[in-house]
């Protein structure tokens, strides 16, 4: 991609910048800092501070630099006594109406307008008339206002519009009442709104649930990766004490920009929930007795053994939570396989495995997550975006806002978007299969080609609406088309055929067919062999184990429940209360003990949450993301990584002598490695007729996993109260 | 695409309000309704003397635009009112040339006789004395007022009484 270039100086220094590029943009690039309040480079160009006030050489005043474009010969001065002097009268204004509250402003200590004010700020203030004061206003439980320090750059009004597509902020008033306002007292309801936290560039905007907790200099920072969608989104811990205070953003261009979701900011006040697993417990003739890690190692090591031994190794099942690190999930295979099990999985809400055997090693995105946002056309099948998956939601709004991208969806009910869609098509239980299945016939008649054999029994009888037409024709064109399966779709009742069809379809319209697997290890629960039916790398296994919902539904004698699970983790309606109770041995693996854990489970091994666990996060492209580790593990909790590593000693089990948690990523990246196109994917699967069936498994954004059910803030908002299902476990 | 609007209460805009905004519509490019906002809020002005929060709704659910939009053009213009106020509006000028020639002085003698300060409305619902925000134009008949949109000049106290008067 070659741009024109024009030639520019900047301070004295030839530079060359991108034509109709803003000064400022060339000067970022170029690494000369102009100061500036209402610029952010994700957001449109509003040049309402005048903080950025350069001079040009020829201009006869100074001019911002977010809003002039570059241009041959241009001479800028950053620095001159002509700039400094318009940025100075520019932060007196700022400050004119601006409090003197640092000292308890959440924000002092990393506030750009306490930074600036430093560089370009006068000592002491020429006004001296009363300063005008703003009431605060209730945005919801995450964000926290003090609208007399806003200073109306309105990055979160352009965030509103731009990025949510849903603005709730706006500028009301006028002159020197002018506030950022809601109008009507209203929350601000949407699963990115707590970006305007981080966009707020003063102390106006701030984090609720973090207000008056910390200060930013006590704290250190850590990198950390979100479990709680397939994003991988990254961001920073800041931690005091051992314990994770907030969490922020870590900009990745590649993957979540600058932007975090709600889930991941405030997911860790689930951390320090008060039934947080803090000791091992052992179950004695039906009481809890606290006791030492051996003890609990011990007892959990002779359940499973005795079972594997008495009843044999197909009376143990294995379930994983797919938010887990890829090193534990990695051990765990290794654990189930080493004791001479198969019945192993993480696909814990799926009910439809019958084409397991023909899906793909990893169920990735089938292009890049930044690719997403240029995709011509996008059709997504069974996927409540914005909930599932919000920053996938927000790259392909920015795909059909800004570039016109074609998005359609095939769902059980229509969601409340906020961008231009070719359509909704809506139906529950089969008729979504039905829908996708008109979509592709419409597609193969547009291309003039025959069904394939393995669709041809779902194409019967079948005649495509204009809708179907429509759909099919938006694939037909463009260079990048991706068709998407979410979760939605991977819990459904068709999944097989839903696969199938969506894989012809790609196939006639020559688009990628991508995955929105649940949980952040999705595609790394599927590397580490976390399946019934395939060990690490794909491999297939002969004779597959049982899956997840077979294994709950056999009532077998022993489990093994890592990372937390709960009822709200698997498909309702199977009874995994009643059949974990019947077990003679539960060992679960967890963070929580929870009423409902502590009514099934024999042995409680406490266990890290994400941000105290060292571990690598595969995301939906296949990116292997490893962090550290931030805060200390609750109590005398451990990585679960660790736990498992002595469980396997404990059991003799051969090849579990690891020091770090890099030991298991590197024998399991050795291992993919060595089965590297030795994979074969079994032959398509056949879909059958479609008949009707009304079954429909929505769990909500704030539901997802069981850190999540327990953040306070987050089931305090519109989210999280609607979706405070019973089957939300204790959230 | 329709978006939810949460506050809209389904308070249907009367015809002849649908009729003046579908009139501005065509004067605008097709995707720019925005554009017809003023134009539209000054339709509900008319007929109900100010802007209820439930017809600035209905007025961005007409247009397709968020509610924000709306207040952010009502609250922002100060020929917009968003409380209810006085049947009738006086807007005083005190900007340079009203001012030196007494501006002010024909301000303080209607704060005085209606009791009432810039921004309020009397309590019989009669007058509403306006902030005025910016000089209306006519400083060849400084000082002067508006009072429902008509001028009135060189004004006098005796003249502003009987202005008064005559607005029951």
């Amino acid at each position: 991609m070659s741009e024109e270039l024009v030639n520019i100086e900047v301070d004295g220094v030839p530079v060359k910048a991108r034509k109709n590029a803003m000064i400022i943009q060339a000067t970022d690039e170029h690494g000369a800092y102009i100061p500036r309040f209402c610029y952010h480079d994700k957001l449109s160009i509003a040049a309402n501070c005048r903080m950025c006030l350069v001079e040009v050489e020829k201009a006869p005043k100074p001019m911002p630099a977010c809003a002039t474009p570059v241009a041959e010969g241009m001479k800028i001065f950053t620095k001159s006594p002509k700039a400094i002097a318009a940025q100075k009268a520019t932060m007196e204004f700022l400050l004119i109406n601006h409090p003197l509250d640092c000292p308890i402003c959440d924000q002092g200590g990393e506030c750009e307008l306490q930074d600036l004010a430093m560089g370009f700020g006068r000592d002491v203030s020429r006004y001296s008339e009363r300063k005008r004061v703003f009431k605060d206003q209730d945005l919801g439980p995450l964000v926290s206002t003090d609208m007399t320090r806003c200073i109306h750059c309105t990055r979160c009004v352009r965030f509103g519009q731009e990025i949510a597509g849903a603005p709730a902020l706006g500028t009301i008033g006028r002159g020197e009442m002018t506030q950022i306002s809601t109008f009507i007292e209203q929350n601000i309801e949407h699963e990115l709104s707590a970006n305007i936290i981080d966009l707020c560039p003063v102390g106006a905007l701030n984090n609720k649930p973090y207000r008056y907790r910390a200060r930013a200099w006590e704290m250190t920072q850590a990198p950390l990766v979100s479990p709680h969608d397939c994003v991988g989104t990254n961001l920073h811990g800041h931690v005091l004490r051992g314990r994770l205070m907030r969490v922020v953003p870590r900009a990745n261009d590649a993957i979540n920009e600058t932007c975090i979701a709600d889930r991941d900011r405030f997911s860790y006040e689930g951390f320090y929930a008060p039934d947080r697993a803090s000791r091992p417990m052992v179950k004695d003739a039906g009481t809890w007795r606290e006791v030492d890690w051996e003890t609990a190692l011990e007892t959990a090591a002779n359940g499973l053994r005795q079972v594997v031994r008495e009843a044999g190794p197909g009376q143990l099942g294995v379930l994983a939570s797919p938010i887990g690190t890829l090193e534990e999930l990695a051990l765990t295979a290794k654990l189930a396989r080493g004791l001479g099990t198969h019945n192993i999985d993480h696909r814990l809400r799926r009910v439809d495995f019958r084409d397991q055997a023909h899906e793909p090693v990893a169920p990735t995105l089938g292009c890049s997550i930044a690719e997403l946002e240029q995709a011509a056309s996008v059709l997504l099948v069974g996927c409540d975006v914005r909930k599932e998956v919000p920053l996938i939601a927000h790259r392909i709004r920015q795909g059909a806002v800004r570039r016109g991208a074609q998005v359609a969806f095939i769902n059980p009910r229509p969601l409340d978007l906020r961008f231009p869609v070719v359509a909704q098509l809506t139906s529950n239980g089969y008729g979504m299969a039905q829908h996708l299945a008109a979509v592709l016939l419409a597609a193969l008649r547009a291309a003039g080609k025959p069904a394939p054999a393995t669709v041809a029994a779902s194409l019967e009888g079948l005649t495509p609406t204009s809708q179907h037409e429509a759909v099919a024709s938006a694939l037909g064109a463009g260079e990048l088309k991706v068709v998407l399966l979410g979760a939605l779709a991977q819990r459904h009742i068709a999944y097989a055929e839903l696969r199938s069809l969506a894989q012809a379809l790609a196939a006639v319209t020559g688009a990628k067919l991508g995955y929105l697997p649940e949980g952040g290890n999705g595609v790394g629960a599927a590397l580490a062999g976390v399946l019934p039916h395939r060990t690490a790398g794909g491999r297939p296994v002969p004779n597959p184990g049982l899956n997840a919902a077979d294994m709950l539904a056999a009532r077998l004698k022993a489990y093994l429940l890592v990372g937390g699970i709960e009822s709200g983790d698997v498909v309702p309606g199977v009874t995994t209360e009643a059949s974990l109770k019947g077990a003679d041995c539960v060992v679960a693996i967890t963070p929580y003990a929870s009423e409902e854990i502590l009514s099934v489970a024999s042995v409680i091994l406490p266990s890290a949450v994400f941000a105290e666990t060292s571990g690598t996060w595969v995301n939906v492209e296949g990116c292997w993301q490893s962090v550290a580790g931030a805060a200390r593990p609750a109590g005398e909790a451990r990585p679960a990584w660790k736990i498992l590593r002595v469980l396997g000693n404990l059991l003799g089990l051969p090849g579990f002598d690891y020091s770090s948690s890099e030991d298991v990523r590197d024998e399991l990246q050795r291992e993919l490695a060595a089965y590297a196109g030795a994979i074969t994917v079994g032959s398509p699967f056949a879909a059958g007729r479609l008949a009707s069936m009304d079954v429909t498994r929505e769990v909500g954004i704030y539901q997802v996993d069981a850190v999540v059910r327990r953040s306070a803030p987050l089931q305090a908002t519109a989210d999280g109260r609607s979706a405070a299902a019973p089957r939300g476990g204790n959230a | 695409m329709s978006e939810a609007h949460p506050h809209d209460t389904g308070e249907a805009l009367s015809a002849h309000v649908r009729e003046e905004i579908d009139h501005w519509r065509t004067k605008f490019p097709a995707d720019r309704p925005r554009s017809a906002v003023i134009s539209a809020l000054h339709a509900v002005m008319h007929e109900k003397g100010h802007l209820p929060t439930e017809s600035m709704d209905a007025v961005a659910a007409y247009l397709g635009i968020p509610p924000i939009q709306v207040y952010e053009a009502a609250t922002f213009y100060s020929m917009f009112e968003t409380r209810p106020t006085g049947r009738h509006h006086i807007s005083v000028c005190t900007n340079i040339s009203c001012m030196l020639c007494g501006g002010e002085s024909i301000l303080t003698h209607i704060q005085r006789r209606l009791g009432i300060e810039v921004g309020e409305s009397t309590p019989d619902g009669r007058f509403y004395l306006k902030q005025e925000e910016e000089c209306l134009a006519a400083c060849n008949g400084a000082p002067m007022m508006m009072v429902n949109h008509v001028y009135f000049e060189n004004l006098t106290p005796e003249k502003v009484d009987r202005i008064l008067d005559d607005h029951k």
